[in-house]
């Protein structure tokens, strides 16, 4: 057998956190793997690598993703939001209301929870748990990331 | 008190082991067994690969005994001559470039000659099958209580069942890792782990080192469920001997396929009861053989198996019980902990029989519970006396209250007549279970904790616990914070690390908060003496003695300790498995609703109710959520999580076809407890992150039998099972 070449590399530009950043990377580089091991930004998780668990979930153009689905060449000039963006004052009732054990769906959980947060009408289409249903957790039984997301909406809702 | 390390979780800013900077690491890779049994004959390392770029590892390169320390030794770190379950592992590789290692695994081709496998634990071995002892037993148990042959003779009602639960995946998210490397002849191995001594153990018997040239560290780990005991000891011996054989560091890391393929699951198990009961319910002999499937070697096993038998016959008074549990070879992938360890598999089994047998009797399934719960001064199959003060009918009571079950079961049924295609029902289990480890494996794990009084006057508690999710630190942070008057910003839990923590035993068994915590208060009041009995109701007054204890000796170190001693009201025998399985066991009561579509057999869980005894409830908000993450698994484990097998290897091994619960799966779940404290645990608490494991899948089940007439006697039971049930 044959070792594909390494070094059919790309150039890419995106917007990452607000800030412009080039990569060189191989065309089947997943976007997972340039932000962990080349970007050294490890707050995105790896759960299944499949897009089944939203451990890797970010946020491109400001609408939820699974980062081990998309190649890094595809975010070409889009903007990429991940968890090293947030601060944890803004996950105030994800604190208190017990929303992460292990912590090792809560990155995923936390930028799809802003997601729904920054798009409050979705609720007027979606049940809560069904927008969160990409999102798999194996600690919490889901119901304190509910509390929180709801505790925090309407702490929102009310400023 | 929050939970002290949240934000860092919730922020991404927690270090799991994949997130420590990987410049100079070399990433590893396993090659393994195709076939569930045979002889290697060959193993070909295909072109296309420069293997000298490589750091190739196999049998010959291990410098002890090929065998990885567990229970017993037969379990070999990598296959020499023969394997006995597909993905053993038989060579291991490390490269820079995680593309080449992938590759080069691909390149390596295995021959083997096959033998006939053991494939079906519930068929005795044919005698090429025996690949253990005379009959591939790994571990035979009895418990006796009564005369229970004549009891059943003269039973006027026996009622017989047989019950089947199948294997389930932990799939935590973070699947597992390990990174090794040499230090100054040091052997430093960091990963994701429930039990660093376990792990430390391991490797000093294969590697043929000494406790100084072994150090393992914990990094944040991200859920264990059991899944974490005892496997991540091979990640670590393989990542071991790569990195000594190529003096590199070495990360090795299983992506979530080939985590769900190659490590540890919940036993699968098949309960047959033959119970004789009067004619009100009274149960009068229980008769109870429980066969769980091993896999391919022992692991944990006998300790699974010693843990089903002692909760099989529920928490139930009856004068004679007779419970006789194996676990066998079968040539799978082997079985290891799983939260509850056992006693999900043989309470479902038993909270099952009782509602067949109230059905039987006409009764309510509330009254025969009722009846037979143990009451205070009363006896478990073991012949242990409960007198803990907790009262398990309240407790009934209270969920019975909570969940309206009566009401609820009402409108059901007038719901059922008028309803075309769906069916509602509700179903109810009472179940116990007990915290630390079996008999007298508290007192032989001798566990340890140490608290330092630092010269900056901070608290600094040493253990090998780890948090992994179920709140451990908070609740160390908690007890000493009480226990002292301490401000919690000056107590600190250090990282589990093996060259600094005393061995306080694994992290496991539901024994963290109660009985590793319980040292820690004694611990606490150690440090407290040496302060001269300064008092610990003013924690500012006992930080200052702290920092003045320093000033007048310079160099020294100022340590609270506490060592496990068998609380000399505990006696048991294991010969006879008689006497007191554990200190203490919470008691709980599950109340599941669910809906069943007969068009197409799709069952949900509408409504759940979980009232729990558990001592004390030391954190609400950790051990609510303990109890619903239980929950959520357990109604995975009833319903959804199957594990399609061929030749002993998990064939579903991703998570698009290995089904868990997600948010919208997950009903409502009322949580309350109640409080009987115990003086066996920190400020009276039980062991609670096993407890809810055992009671949704017969709950759940019992209500589906309610809601559709049915009988299902096995899990998962998924809508194609159900309608084999109801179309049968
Ligand atoms: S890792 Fe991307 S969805 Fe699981
Ligand atoms: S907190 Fe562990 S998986 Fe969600």
């Amino acid at each position: 057998m044959t070792i594909a070449p390494e070094n059919n590399m790309v150039d890419v530009s995106f917007t990452l956190n607000g800030k412009l950043v080039d990569v060189s990377v191989s065309a089947t580089d997943r976007l997972l793997d340039t932000l962990r091991y080349d970007l050294r930004l490890a707050g995105t998780k790896e759960g299944c690598g499949e897009g089944e668990c939203g451990a890797c979930t970010v946020l491109l153009d400001g609408l939820p993703v699974n980062a081990c689905l998309i190649f890094t060449f595809q975010v070409r000039n889009r903007e990429v939001q991940t968890i090293e963006s947030i601060d944890a004052h803004e996950l105030e009732e994800f604190h208190s209301e017990g929303a992460t054990q292990c912590g090792a769906c809560s990155p995923g959980v936390v930028m799809t929870a802003l997601w729904i947060r920054n798009h409050p009408s979705l609720l007027q289409t979606h049940q809560l748990s069904r927008l969160m249903a990409g999102n798999l957790c194996r600690c919490t039984g889901y119901d304190a990331i509910v509390k929180s997301l709801e505790a925090s909406l309407s702490i929102q809702e009310r400023n | 008190m929050l939970r002290v390390e949240a934000r860092s979780k919730l922020t991404g800013r927690e270090v799991f082991i994949d997130d420590l900077p990987a410049e100079d690491i070399w990433w590893a890779g396993t090659v393994r067994s195709s076939l569930p049994r045979g002889r290697i004959r060959d193993i070909h390392f295909g072109s296309g690969i420069d293997w000298s770029s490589l750091i190739v590892v196999d049998h010959r390169d291990i410098p002890g005994p090929n065998e990885v320390q567990m229970i017993e030794r037969d379990m070999p770190v990598l296959a020499a001559d023969v394997v006995r379950h597909v993905h053993e592992p038989i060579v291991l590789l490390a490269h820079p470039s995680r593309r080449i290692v992938r590759q080069a695994v691909q390149a390596i081709s295995v021959t083997i000659d096959p033998d006939e496998p053991m494939l079906d634990f519930r068929h005795p071995p044919t005698p090429q099958q025996i690949q253990y002892g005379s009959d591939n037993v790994f571990k035979k148990l009895k418990i006796e209580k009564g005369t229970v042959d004549e009891a059943l003779a003269a039973a006027p009602i026996v009622v017989e069942g047989e019950y089947e639960t199948g294997a389930q995946e932990h799939v935590y998210i973070e699947p597992q890792g390990m990174q090794a490397q040499v230090e100054n002849d040091v052997l430093v191995v960091k990963g994701s782990m429930q039990c660093p001594y376990y792990i430390q153990h391991a490797l000093m018997h294969a590697l043929n080192r000494n406790e100084k040239q072994v150090r393992v560290i914990q990094t944040a780990t991200g859920g264990g469920f059991g899944g974490k005991e005892d496997y991540p000891s091979i990640i670590a011996l393989h990542a071991a001997l790569l990195a000594i054989k190529g003096n590199r560091p070495v990360r090795l890391i299983y992506d979530r396929q080939e985590d769900m393929a190659a490590t540890t699951k919940r036993h699968p198990a098949l309960i047959r009861h033959r119970t004789g009961v009067d004619h009100h319910g009274r149960l009068l002999v229980q008769d109870i053989d429980v066969l769980l499937d091993g896999g391919a070697y022992v692991t944990l096993s006998p300790v699974v198996l010693s843990r089903s038998i002692i909760h099989a016959a529920g928490p139930y008074h009856c004068e004679n019980v007779r419970i006789q549990g194996r676990v066998v070879l079968t040539n799978s992938v082997p079985f290891g902990a799983f939260r509850g360890f056992g006693a999900p598999q043989s309470q479902f089994a038993n909270e099952r029989q009782i509602d067949r047998i109230a059905h039987e009797l006409n009764i309510d399934p509330v009254q025969i519970r009722k009846i037979n719960l143990i009451k205070d001064g009363q006896t478990t199959a073991t012949n242990q006396v409960i007198n803990d003060g907790a009262d398990r009918i309240q407790v009934l009571d209270r969920a019975i209250d909570l969940a309206e079950y009566h009401d609820r079961k009402k409108a059901h049924e007038v719901f059922n007549v008028q309803h075309p295609t769906l069916r509602r029902g509700i179903g109810v289990a009472s179940f116990f279970h007990g915290a630390g480890f079996t008999g007298s494996g508290e007192v032989q794990l001798a566990s340890q904790i140490h608290i330092h009084g630092r010269p900056d006057g901070i608290l600094e508690v040493r253990s090998s616990n780890v948090e992994m999710g179920q709140g451990a630190l908070t609740v160390f942070t908690q007890i000493v914070a009480e226990r002292m008057a301490y401000d919690q910003d000056y107590i600190v839990i250090v990282a589990a690390d093996t060259s600094v923590v005393p061995n306080s035993g694994p992290t496991v068994a539901s024994r963290t908060s109660m009985i590793v915590g319980k040292l820690l208060e004694q611990a606490c009041d150690d440090l407290s003496r040496q302060l001269n009995g300064e008092s610990n109701t003013d924690g500012t007054a006992l930080k200052d003695a702290i920092i003045r204890w320093h000033h007048i000796r310079p160099d020294q170190e100022l340590i609270g300790k506490a060592q496990y001693n068998m609380p000399p009201d505990i006696h048991w025998n294991d010969l006879t498995y008689e006497g007191d399985a554990y200190s203490a066991f919470a008691w709980s009561t599950h109340i599941a609703e669910v809906e069943i579509d007969l068009r197409t057999f799709v069952i949900r869980v509408i409504n759940f109710t979980a009232v729990q005894e558990i001592g004390k409830v030391l954190n609400e908000t950790l051990a609510r959520g303990q109890i619903q993450g239980g929950i959520t698994q357990a109604i995975g484990w009833a319903l959804l999580e199957q594990c399609h097998w061929n030749n002993g290897s998990m064939q579903n091994n991703n998570l698009s076809d290995y089904v868990i619960p997600t948010c919208p799966d997950v009903p409502p779940i009322a949580v309350e407890f109640l409080e009987s404290p115990t003086p066996h645990g920190a400020q009276g608490a039980k062991g609670i992150g096993e407890l809810p494991m055992n009671g949704p899948a017969p709950a759940i089940l019992n209500a589906i039998a309610q809601a559709t007439g049915a009988d299902p006697r096995s899990i998962p039971l998924t809508p194609e099972q159900l309608m084999e049930t109801l179309l049968t």
